[in-house]
This record gives structure tokens, C-alpha cells and sequence, in this order.
């Protein structure tokens, strides 16, 4: 009998603070300046310079715990975590050790089967970004010499431990688009992956099912993009599994995931593991906060996407699909909250269906980012008023629906432009319906022979010859009185 | 006018006089400029002399009290001289160390920002143990520092120059710092006052870290009045040293009769136990008399863990000095190898190349302390040793205002005597390592001599008691003739 393995998927997810300045000083904290231009003495690690908690990083951090559902304990403090590499200008990182400052979190995860799945979150803790390395060759250790940029040092960052409770790689995925969307909503960091500012590192090892014990573990690093994540992770079960199916044990050691090669490589060895010889930081006292700072901040948390799904799908009955389609980002959820606003409650449902479908699929096939709809809520609303006053119809809205991005006009222009008004005039429609009627008198029988089909292919007639402007119920009408009309005469 | 002996005034009495007007900031300067030229051969205090920096502040000094300037500074027109551990914007702070040969920082430490807010003219950077890690000053790699005293003899450490440069009347007044005993030994063997002060009220911002949670800058002087003068100017909040206290210390008087009526001193046992020279010892016993005589009671008492205060220290302090000197790699300033062939080499031999032996015993103890797998026996030990010696200074200090005791148990030792045994080394800050692990205040008053050599009385009062401290001492030294004592430089040396 072949024992099937199951894997424990545990991330630890770096995600870089949007604060104004450094965690330790008054450096700008930006992307894309000018090489070693954002320094000073103490993010260069300047003999006798001196850390000074940055009040916003320590805020936001909070901030992310409370949104994860974490614990904040009255008392955190911060650890020295000593390493020799150049990108990091004290050969040592300011991080937090046992005492971090959130603890004890979860998210909910919904996976592509509806599923729910709870995910624990065992810390967060906040700690200082690294410099960046140019290399003159492939590595720092191949190259003939290397360049440091010392802007991103400093700059906060947290570290959202999770527990092992992933079990495949969609799990994880659907872990780290959560984790990210709560995020963004916190306003805490721009998470862009192609910025560096969210990264994660892999734990995962595999067990039989049915079991409790853990297996060895292998740790993948260099993972950039959640996608990566997703590939390094299906990667590491086979290798896992190919290796316990031998007969033989898994290594516990950190290895390297090389997305282009699909394959990851051993970085280091359980007997080369590092020895971060962490001690108390006594540059900086230990972080005290009272219930009345950490409600401080809860107060200012907004509205999160999980209760946000919830007010979509019970105030304007959306699916829980299109629900959780909208909150995922928080520009769509923006975008969806103003549009019911300017087009009424009434008409959420279809704004959810527009937004998620055609919107949806315009941005996929042009490759735009949540933060570049090419549509306004504004624009939107306006389509959905005329669909309601019966000036265009459903048919008619998707064509203005295109010109509306296409020219970023406002739908009233664009049906009076045009002339995309909906027919609505019963005479004139009658006198159409009784010409087509007229004209096709084979159809006419198979219609009097009860054919099914034959009425609607007439409304499909009407419309062609409108244009697709006819009032879709008025045509079905009128088809059935230039029938009934037609068949008296005859 | 200017006297020839100009520079054996006193910084209080300096200020005074160029104040009134009957001393310029630039013949004050001159004066000492000259003495420091006289002796520093026989001395060798200094590392760097800022004699063009120093004479540019006195002209504009002179200048602005010219032109009617009040806000001139309680160190208007004093000289000063500071030890090379704090950073100087455009003037080289090398700490000692062939690691930060010609470094040169591109800002001030806060107390130098303060020194020169207050008036005071820096004119020149001395001498210490490398990266402050010593007991006699013969750790620095530029060559020793003499004791004023006896040429022959060391002068004390790490603050090996500033406490020089004082006794030897080439300073009235001088900045050292103090991790583990290194200003107030000093001042004991060069027979000056020097201050530590209770930790965080001094900031640290610019001082290059030793070990960051028993640093503290502090004064050295050749009377209590000055010493008090230049504490006042130091001590204060800073925002860009996170373990400033944010206190500002009260205004400190001296005057009237000198009387310590109602004060209640404790002599602690431990600190009188073997090992103590008897001479240093009958020194201290008619310190204490002449304390009582002023109106003190005085009781003998215990700190029953000084015994593992020693041990407890010679593992925080490396172990803090471990991380804080990894920056010194090569990479950004300081020394770097020629001829490195990969990153692990060229750490390697930077630091191999830059570091002395003393320091390199005291990184690779405290990297082996924090090691895993040690890290509970040694350094977690040692802070909770670390607590009970604390505790120990509060139970005290229940009972007494403050405690007196040796600062040094020997008085100055012969050059080259203890420096191929380093343990022999670290038993002479015995004394005054428990105050740093307590981050109380303690200071060294001259109280006579032992074999021609000077002998420190140590006080030590409760946090943020300084001022308490200095007055007591201002007291002592009222009814004693140890300060006006000075070291015949100008004989044969
Ligand atoms: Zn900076």
C-alpha cells in the first residue's frame, strides 16, 4: 500500500512600511531615488549614531496586528540579530526576537470550492529593511567588485509569521492575496511585489496523512512573486515526495528558489545554519503601550474586506463570488461603494455584474493594475440611469460600455452622439414588425405550426433592423400582434 | 591680562574673567595652546590638537562679547579637550583604533554640540585605550599616554588622556567616557575629579559605543566646581539617544560653610576586601573621618554580589562590543586589506589588521557568549547577575545617601607592568564596574597619596543624585588640600 503525503505549508511574508521616513531615523522613505541619497549616520551605521523608534512604523504595525486579528501585548521589545553582509551597514538587523509586537492572529481564507479555511497567525514583528547590492558578476561572491545602495536601509519592515496550517499551494496563494488585501486596506504599505516592498519565505515539509507529527522541513527563500510562491511550493512537493517515496529523508535546510529555472538548490545546510547570537537591542528601551494607544489605533482601522463581503451580500444581495471579486482589492471595493452610491441601491447587483464582468475582462486583456480603471463610477451610474429609464437598452449599454472607456465620455453623450437612443415608439416598432412579418412568410408558418423558436427570431429581426435600439419586451410584444394581425389577414 | 600661567586657571575662573573682559577667548587659547606644547612631549595626552578650530571659535567668541553678547555660555573662553571616542563633524575620531585611522565624521556627538552651544573651545581629541577597552591607556594603538605623576607610570584608562591632559595643566576641564571605571579610575591615578554620571542623563548620540547600556559620558576636572560646571552643560534630554532620561539636571550651588550635617554614608565591606593596597586603604579611612568630621554618619555596610560584579560585567560589555564594532568591516569607512581576494577575506583580514589584541579578546568573548548553545550560561546569567547587583545598590540606598569607597584599589601601576596579563588587568576596575551594571552616578575625589602617587575616594549616590554627589565631594574637597596638589611637570621628566 503506498502512503499519500500531505503537505505543511508555513509563510513568513516582509512586507515594507509606507511610512514617510525610516524606522530609525529621519531619512525619506521612498522608492526610486538617486543611489545613496537618502542616508545619514545612522542608517549608514556612522560610528556613534543611535536608533529612535519611528512613532508611525510602531503605529502601523499595530495597526496590521489588529487587522490580522492579532494580540498586542502592553510590552515588546527589540532584539540585535547579528550577520556580516555589506547590503546591511551595522552587520547587525534591528529585529524583535520573543517578545514581538503582535501575536496570536488569523485570517480567513476562501478557496476557488467556496471553502472557508482559518489560518492562525502566530507574530508580526517589526524589523529594518537591508541596503541593496549591485554586483560586478552573478553574485557577491563571483564578482570582481559590488556597489551598495544604502536607501532601503532602514526602512520598516514587518514580518507576518504565519503557523503551518497551509496544505497546498492554492492555499497559500489565497493566504498571501488576504494578507496583502488586508493590508492595502490598512493604508500600511503600497505591497507592490516589484518593488520589493512584499516578499516571503516557503517553510514546508510533507507527512503522511492521518498523521500529527511534523516532517523535516526545508525553508525556500528568494521567492518575488506570489506566483513563484505558488510554483516554488508545487516544486518542493515533488522533490519532497520523490525523496520519502526512495525511501529516503528529507534534509533540513534552506534552500533557494530559481523561478526561471523552475528548481530549487540548497543555500544551506542544518550544519551551516546560521547563528544569529540575538541579544536584547540597548539602544532602544522596550516598547510599553497602554490599552487606551492600542484602542487609539484600533479606532482608526477601516473597514476590513471580510466584513465588507459581508455588507455587499447582505445589503445588496450580491453572489459571494462577486462579493469577494470586489473587496480583493480595495480600489474595486472604492470603486463598487460609489458607484451604488451615484446609482442607487437598486441598481448594486448590476453595477457588481458590470464591474466583475466586462470591466473585469477589459483590465485583464490590457493588463491594468486596481489602481488603473479605466472606468469611473460616475460613468457607470450614468449607463445604469438610462438602462433604468428605458433610454438604452442592456444590449445598447455594452456598446456604450466600451465607448465609455475607449473615449472616457460620459454615457448621455455617447447615446446622443451616437444616436443609440432606444426605439420606443409603438407605431413605428408595429410598422416594422408588420414589414418583416410580411416578408417572411415561410417562417410565419413554421410559427403557425407552433415551431418553437419562430417568434423570437422574428424579435431577433426587429432588432437587427433597429439596430438593437427596439425596447426588447415592446419588440416580443409587437412581433406577437404583427403575427396575430398577419394571420387574421390571411 | 594675560599671566604666563594663564592655563592654571580653573574653567569656572576662566569664564569669569572673560566675561568681565580681563581675559580674551584668544589669550586664553594661546596660554594653553602653549602649555599643551610644553608638556604634551613629556605627556603625550592628545591624538589630534585643533589649534586652528579653537583659536577661529576664540576670535569669534571675542567678537560677540565685543559686540555686547550675554548669551555667551557657562564655557565661554574655557578650553576643553575631549577624548577621541566622541565624534567631531570635519576633525578625525579614531577611538584609538588603526581600524578608524583618518576617519573622520561628518557630524558632531551632542555633547560636542553642547560644548560649543555653552562657549567652550575645543582644542584637541586625546588619547584612550582602543575603542575604550582598558584600564591604563597602553591598549591604544598611537602609543601611551604618561601619568603626569611618574612618567614611568600608567595614567589609568580608557580615558587615559583627558585625565592626563587635566593633571598635567594642559586642560582645565576634559570630556571622557565611562563603561566600565574608565573616567573615575583615571581620575583616581592622575589625582583630578571625574564624574560618572547616573546613566541617561548624558546623551550617547555621537560617543562611539563601547557597550551601549553601560556607556556614559563624563567630566573630568581639577576641582568639584568645574566638574559640576561641565556635567550642567553635558546632562540633558536628547530626543536622537532613545536611553536619554529626558531629565535636566537642577542648578547646582556651592558656597557657605562646608557641612554634610544630616548626611548618611555607607562604607560598603567589599569594596575594602584583599587586594586593597594599604596605603589606598588608610587614605580612605581618614577620608571618612574628615566625612564625619563635616557632620556625615557613617555606617559600614554589604553589596553581598560586588564579588560577581567583575564576572557579570565581562560578559555584557563584550558581548554589546561584539555587535556594536561589527560595523567596522572594510566596507563603508575605516581601514580596509589590500589585496582581498572575496568579501570573507576582506572582512577577515580589515579587521585583523585594524583591531589590537584587547579588542579582539573582547570580541571573541562576546561573540562566544551569545553563541547558541551558551547564551543562557553566560550572558543570560550575567544579567541576572546584573539584577541582583542592582538590587544590592537599592537596598543601600534605602538606608544611606550615599556610599564611599576606593576608586581604585592600587594606586598607578609601572608601564608595561600588567599588560601580559590582562585578568590582573581587569581586577583593578573592581571598584567601579558594579556602578556602570547599576547605571547609578559615582565620581573620584582626589583624598591624598599613596607613595607619592594619587589616591581617588569613590562617591556613589542614587540615579539622578549627581548633584548630591558633587556637593558632598565639594564639601570634602573644602576641608581637604588634595585639589590644589599638582605634578611637577616642569622639573626634570
Ligand atoms: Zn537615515
Amino acid at each position: 500500500m503506498t502512503v499519500k503525503y500531505e503537505p505543511v505549508i508555513g509563510l513568513e511574508v516582509h512586507v515594507e512600511l509606507s511610512t514617510a521616513t525610516k524606522v530609525w531615523c529621519n531619512c525619506k522613505n521612498e522608492f526610486g531615488a538617486a543611489p545613496n541619497t537618502n542616508c545619514c549616520p545612522v542608517c549608514m551605521a556612522l560610528p556613534g549614531a543611535l536608533p529612535v523608534l519611528n512613532a508611525r512604523a510602531l503605529e502601523y504595525t499595530v495597526k496590521t496586528g489588529l487587522a490580522l486579528n492579532c494580540e498586542i501585548p502592553h510590552y515588546a521589545k527589540f532584539d540585535r540579530k547579528n550577520y556580516f553582509y555589506p547590503d546591511n551597514p551595522s552587520n547587525y538587523q534591528i529585529s524583535q526576537l520573543d517578545l514581538p509586537l503582535c501575536v496570536g492572529g488569523h485570517v480567513e481564507i476562501t478557496l476557488a470550492d467556496g471553502t472557508t479555511k482559518q489560518i492562525r497567525i502566530q507574530r508580526i514583528q517589526l524589523e529594518t529593511d537591508a541596503g541593496k547590492l549591485l554586483h560586478a558578476g552573478d553574485d557577491v561572491a563571483e564578482a570582481d567588485s559590488s556597489l551598495v545602495d544604502f536607501n532601503r536601509a532602514g526602512v520598516p519592515l514587518i514580518e507576518i509569521v504565519s503557523e503551518p496550517d497551509l496544505r497546498s499551494a492554492e492555499e497559500a496563494l489565497a493566504y498571501l492575496n488576504k494578507v496583502r488585501s488586508i493590508i492595502k486596506y490598512c493604508g500600511v504599505s503600497d505591497v507592490k511585489m516589484e518593488e520589493g516592498s512584499m516578499r516571503c519565505d516557503v517553510n514546508i515539509s510533507l507527512r503522511p496523512v492521518g498523521t500529527e507529527r511534523y516532517g523535516t522541513r526545508a525553508e525556500l527563500k528568494n521567492v518575488n512573486s506570489f506566483s513563484a510562491a505558488a510554483r516554488g511550493i508545487e516544486y518542493e512537493i515533488k522533490r519532497q515526495t520523490a525523496i520519502l517515496e526512495d525511501g529516503g529523508e528529507v534534509e533540513q535546510e534552506t534552500r533557494s528558489w530559481r523561478d526561471a529555472k523552475g528548481i530549487s538548490v540548497t543555500l544551506r545546510s542544518k550544519e551551516e545554519a546560521m547563528d544569529y547570537r540575538y541579544f536584547p537591542e540597548p539602544d532602544l528601551p522596550p516598547v510599553v503601550l497602554t490599552a487606551e494607544e492600542i484602542d487609539r489605533v484600533r479606532a482608526s482601522l477601516p473597514e476590513l474586506p471580510d466584513s465588507i463581503m459581508h455588507r455587499m451580500m447582505n445589503e445588496y444581495g450580491l453572489s459571494a463570488y462577486d462579493a469577494s471579486v470586489i473587496v480583493a482589492e480595495k480600489e474595486f471595493a472604492e470603486w463598487f461603494d460609489r458607484a451604488v452610491l451615484l446609482a442607487g441601491k437598486a441598481n448594486a447587483k448590476a453595477v457588481a455584474n458590470w464591474q466583475t464582468n466586462e470591466l473585469n475582462r477589459v483590465m485583464n486583456a490590457r493588463g491594468l493594475g486596481p489602481d488603473q480603471i479605466p472606468l469611473s463610477p460616475e460613468q457607470v451610474a450614468g449607463m445604469l440611469k438610462l438602462i433604468e429609464a428605458g433610454t438604452i437598452s442592456g444590449k445598447i449599454a455594452k456598446t456604450v460600455f466600451e465607448k465609455m472607456i475607449e473615449t472616457g465620455k460620459d454615457a448621455a453623450t455617447i447615446v446622443k452622439e451616437e444616436g443609440l437612443t432606444q426605439v420606443a415608439d409603438e407605431g413605428e416598432l408595429l410598422k416594422i414588425a408588420l414589414e418583416i412579418v410580411a416578408a417572411n412568410p415561410k417562417v410565419v408558418e413554421d410559427w403557425k405550426s407552433g415551431k418553437a423558436g419562430a417568434a423570437q427570431w422574428f424579435v431577433g429581426q426587429m432588432m437587427k433592423a433597429t439596430r438593437g435600439r427596439a425596447n426588447p419586451q415592446l419588440a416580443t410584444k409587437l412581433v406577437t400582434e404583427a403575427l396575430e394581425q398577419h394571420a387574421g389577414q390571411g | 591680562m594675560a599671566a604666563a600661567s594663564t592655563y592654571k586657571l580653573s574653567a569656572t575662573r576662566l569664564n569669569r574673567l572673560f566675561l568681565a573682559g580681563e581675559l580674551s577667548a584668544v589669550e586664553i587659547t594661546e596660554s594653553v595652546l602653549q602649555r599643551i606644547k610644553t608638556v604634551e612631549p613629556k605627556v603625550t595626552a592628545f591624538l589630534t590638537i585643533t589649534a586652528e578650530r579653537a583659536l577661529e571659535r576664540a576670535k569669534k567668541l571675542d567678537s560677540r562679547r565685543r559686540a555686547g553678547d550675554t548669551e555667551l555660555g557657562a564655557l565661554a573662553g574655557v578650553p576643553v579637550a575631549i577624548k577621541d571616542n566622541l565624534c567631531t563633524d570635519g576633525v578625525p575620531t579614531t577611538c584609538a583604533s588603526q581600524i578608524l585611522k583618518g576617519y573622520v565624521p561628518p557630524y558632531d556627538a551632542t555633547v560636542v554640540e553642547r560644548l560649543h552651544g555653552s562657549g567652550a573651545l575645543i582644542v584637541g581629541k586625546t588619547n584612550m585605550d582602543e575603542f575604550a577597552m582598558g584600564s591604563s591607556g597602553e591598549n591604544s594603538s598611537f602609543g601611551v599616554t604618561r601619568n603626569p605623576w611618574d612618567p614611568n607610570r600608567v595614567p589609568g584608562g580608557s580615558s587615559s588622556g583627558s585625565a592626563a591632559a587635566v593633571a598635567a595643566e594642559e586642560v582645565p576641564i576634559s570630556l571622557g567616557s565611562d563603561t566600565g571605571g574608565s573616567v573615575r579610575q583615571p581620575a583616581a591615578l592622575c589625582g583630578v575629579v571625574g564624574l560618572k554620571p547616573t546613566y541617561g542623563y548624558v546623551s550617547r548620540y555621537g560617543l562611539v559605543a563601547f557597550a551601549s547600556s553601560l556607556d556614559q559620558i563624563g567630566p573630568f576636572a581639577r576641582d568639584v566646581e568645574d566638574c559640576a560646571r561641565l556635567f550642567s552643560v553635558i546632562a540633558g534630554p536628547d530626543r536622537r539617544d532613545s536611553t536619554n532620561a529626558g531629565r535636566t539636571p537642577p542648578a547646582i550651588k556651592f558656597g557657605g560653610e562646608p557641612s554634610l550635617k544630616g548626611v548618611k554614608l555607607g562604607v560598603p565591606r567589599e569594596y575594602f576586601a584583599a587586594g586593597i593596597d594599604s596605603e589606598v586603604k588608610a587614605r580612605l579611612d581618614e577620608a571618612i573621618r574628615q566625612l564625619q568630621a563635616l557632620g556625615a554618619s557613617v555606617a559600614e555596610c554589604s553589596l553581598p554580589h560586588t564579588e560577581h560584579a567583575l564576572a557579570a560585567y565581562y560578559i555584557i560589555a563584550p558581548a554589546e562590543a561584539s555587535a556594536n564594532l561589527a560595523r567596522f568591516d572594510g566596507v563603508k569607512y575605516g581601514h580596509r586589506t589590500s589585496g582581498a581576494s572575496g568579501l570573507l577575506e576582506m572582512y577577515g583580514k580589515s579587521r585583523a589588521e585594524g583591531f589590537g589584541p584587547e579588542v579582539k579578546r573582547r570580541i571573541m568573548i562576546g561573540t562566544y557568549a551569545l553563541s547558541s548553545g551558551y547564551y543562557d550560561a553566560y550572558y543570560k546569567k550575567a544579567q541576572q547577575v546584573r539584577t541582583l547587583v542592582m538590587r544590592d545598590f537599592e537596598a543601600a540606598f534605602a538606608q544611606f545617601d550615599a556610599l564611599v569607597t576606593p576608586t581604585s584599589p592600587i594606586p598607578a601601576w609601572g608601564l608595561g607592568e600588567k599588560t601580559e596579563d590582562p585578568l590582573t588587568m581587569y581586577l583593578a576596575d573592581v571598584c567601579t564596574i558594579p556602578i556602570n551594571l547599576a547605571g547609578v552616578p559615582a565620581l573620584s575625589v582626589p583624598c591624598g597619596f599613596a607613595g607619592g602617587l594619587p589616591v581617588g575616594m569613590q562617591l556613589i549616590g542614587k540615579h539622578f543624585d549627581d548633584h548630591k554627589l558633587l556637593q558632598y565631594a565639594w564639601a570634602y574637597e573644602k576641608v581637604t588640600n588634595h585639589a590644589a596638589a599638582r605634578p611637577a611637570l616642569e622639573g626634570g621628566l
